[in-house]
């Protein structure tokens, strides 16, 4: 590393971006996002939080009302001509002319780029469809794609040339399980090769598993964001013990006496925090004390039980 | 396969040759689609259409009887071109400039497309630029379909010869086609100044249907204004007042002042509402 190529530099990073629409709604409402290079960053909120708007706002297409954007260290929108050609984008679902085949779109896309050489072209949308698995439907009419296809579209768009960034909202919309699994592979593809992703989501579970990093936002606010360990790190680990029902409450005073707290009876199980205590302490004392153990578990909590905890809502909960 | 295999250009072409590369993928859009060929198609049948009833009914009307130029055609099919322009012109034209330009930007909007042409990146006034250029020569194609279709057509009902001028001087034919051309070329300007109304609506909604409709109702609009003599003191700025001043060039002494005039007023629309698409489109937040 030297010292005029500062390595450090975020992929992304923006300082009280803010968007107010004209009806006076705040969209977005002050968010300092940081996008570490390399990064798999997870846009996490529910449908209406601002992920959009704040995406759209990365790239250009809306004017913030306060703060400033940083792609790949350049400030936007005005070194969009500069900075966009190394950044793909999927924003809100893909759009594409119906009437045209999915290969005579990306041709147009790609005739579109100042940067992108006119002889490479056959070449590079051939290998984008097929890394999306589209070659066999590249002749179609866009009209006639399902959903899945025309979001393997948007992405195979989004790969017409290398990246440095890709900003991928929702991109597992519409796409079976199958579907949803090769984006996530695709993800990982793309962040081995050195690239950057923020992919946003609502549905935490597609996506948490390939992410390095999260973000969460909740109604235009960004409440959290930090390495993933991290951020889901910060509820500490429960312990979920199950016995016949006439042993719970002595059962919790076992747990209690174990030194836990947040000791209660949750449906069929008794639940606690672990704190410090040692897991296998906890079957040694309560086998010890005559309770039946019929299950014990340690549950780390998920992305979802710390944006419940953050939001104090079920995360599908739209605004 | 990684990333780093497929090749691209080192660095971006100059802006002459990117807007020279995206306009052809524009013209291959617009000139692609099935719409836009249909309504071409449509132009050119209205000569076809003219000269057809023209040539089985044997009829001849009287000077003055009908459109003008109609009297003349069957003495002489040149004047089928005339005829079939001075019948496209109040309607029929600027409805078909009016659906292109008015689709230009509203069209992309609608179907979400804007959005990933602005991240390829497309500069905005590059665009606006390219989307204009495509629409310009959509309603020159128009207007040449029209001619030419009227031009053959006349000729193989009516034949053609010497042209005979409004003052009743005789030129040869000759003279008489590259009067044809100043024609088409006078008529093909008159429209800019739709383009530009239909650009600028255009980058006002996403509707790509409200942005057609309503530049159709600006040129209907004109023309009624034009029509209302109390109202005379504005009929030299309305932006249809002189499309049929086309007819300049069947004088023996082109009057250049005439002509310039209409140009003068096209150049201002264009200007106006140019600058006012401009100052929208290279502002708007894009939230299609």
């Amino acid at each position: 590393m030297t010292a005029d190529v500062p390595a450090a530099e975020p992929a992304v990073r923006t300082r009280g971006l803010t968007k107010r629409f004209r009806s006076g709604q705040v969209g977005v409402d002050a968010i300092d996002l940081h996008v570490p290079r390399g990064a798999v960053y997870g846009f996490l909120g529910p449908n209406g939080s601002g992920k959009t708007t704040t995406i759209r706002m990365l790239l250009g297409l809306v004017s913030p009302t306060a703060g400033s954007v940083e792609l790949l260290g350049a400030p936007m929108p005005q070194a969009g001509p500069a900075v966009l050609p190394r950044v793909g984008a999927l924003v809100e679902g893909p759009a594409f002319h119906p009437y045209l085949s999915g290969e005579a779109n990306l041709r147009r896309l790609d005739a579109a780029d100042a940067t992108a050489s006119p002889a490479t072209r056959a070449r590079r949308v051939g290998a984008a469809l097929e890394r999306v698995g589209l070659t066999a439907a590249a002749g179609k009419k866009y009209r006639q794609y399902s959903l899945g296809m025309k979001q393997r579209l948007g992405l195979a768009a989004a790969l017409l040339r290398p990246r440095d960034l890709l900003l991928l909202d929702e991109p597992t919309n519409g796409l079976d399980p199958q579907g949803t699994r090769e984006v996530r592979a695709l993800v990982r593809e793309l962040a081995d090769g050195g690239a950057t992703v923020l992919v946003s989501s609502h549905l935490l579970s597609e996506i948490e598993q390939v992410c390095s990093h999260v973000g969460i936002m909740s109604q235009g606010r960004l409440l959290a964001q930090g390495r993933r360990a991290e951020i889901a790190d910060d509820g500490a680990p429960e312990v979920h013990v199950a016995t016949r029902s006439d042993q719970r409450g002595h059962l919790a005073r076992v747990l209690t006496g174990l030194g836990m707290t947040d000791v209660r009876v949750d449906g069929e199980v008794v639940a606690a925090s672990l704190g410090s205590v040692a897991v296998e302490k906890v079957a040694q004392a309560v086998v010890g004390d005559g309770v039946d153990l019929l299950g014990l578990e340690v549950r780390r909590p998920t992305l979802e039980d710390v944006f419940v905890r953050l939001t104090g809502e079920g995360f599908d909960v739209a605004r | 396969m990684s990333l780093a295999e497929a090749p691209v250009a080192e660095t971006p072409a100059a802006p002459a040759r990117a807007t020279a590369r995206l306009l052809r993928s524009e013209l291959r859009l617009v000139f692609g689609r099935v719409r836009n060929i249909v309504l071409l198609a449509g132009l050119a049948a209205v000569p076809l259409l003219i000269g057809t009833v023209l040539f089985i009914t044997q009829d001849t009307p009287v000077a003055g009887q009908g459109p003008p130029f109609l009297d003349r055609v069957t003495g002489n099919g040149v004047f089928l071109v005339f005829a079939a322009l001075v019948s496209c012109l109040p309607f029929l034209l600027p409805l078909c400039v009016s659906i292109v330009s008015g689709d230009a930007i509203a069209g992309e909007a609608g179907a979400g497309t804007l959005r990933y042409l602005l991240v390829v990146p497309v500069p905005r006034t590059r665009l606006l630029l390219v989307k204009a250029f495509a629409a310009l020569a959509y309603a020159g194609a128009a207007v040449a379909a029209i001619a030419v279709v009227g031009l053959v057509a006349g000729a193989a009902f009516f034949g053609v010869g010497d042209v005979v001028l409004l003052s009743g001087d005789t030129i040869p034919l000759a003279e008489g086609m590259v009067r044809t051309l100043g024609v088409v070329a006078y008529v093909i300007a008159s429209l800019t100044g739709l383009v530009a109304v239909g650009l600028f609506l255009s980058t006002l909604t996403e509707v790509p249907v409200a942005a057609m409709a309503s530049t159709v109702v600006v040129a209907i609009v004109s023309g009624v204004l034009d029509a209302l003599p109390q109202l005379s003191a504005i009929h030299p700025g309305l932006l249809t007042h002189h499309w049929l001043d086309f007819g300049e060039f069947l004088r023996l002494e082109i009057d250049a002042s005439t002509l310039l005039a209409g140009l003068a007023v096209q150049a201002a629309w264009v200007a106006i509402f140019g600058a006012l698409a401009w100052s929208r489109f290279t502002t708007a937040d894009v939230s299609s």
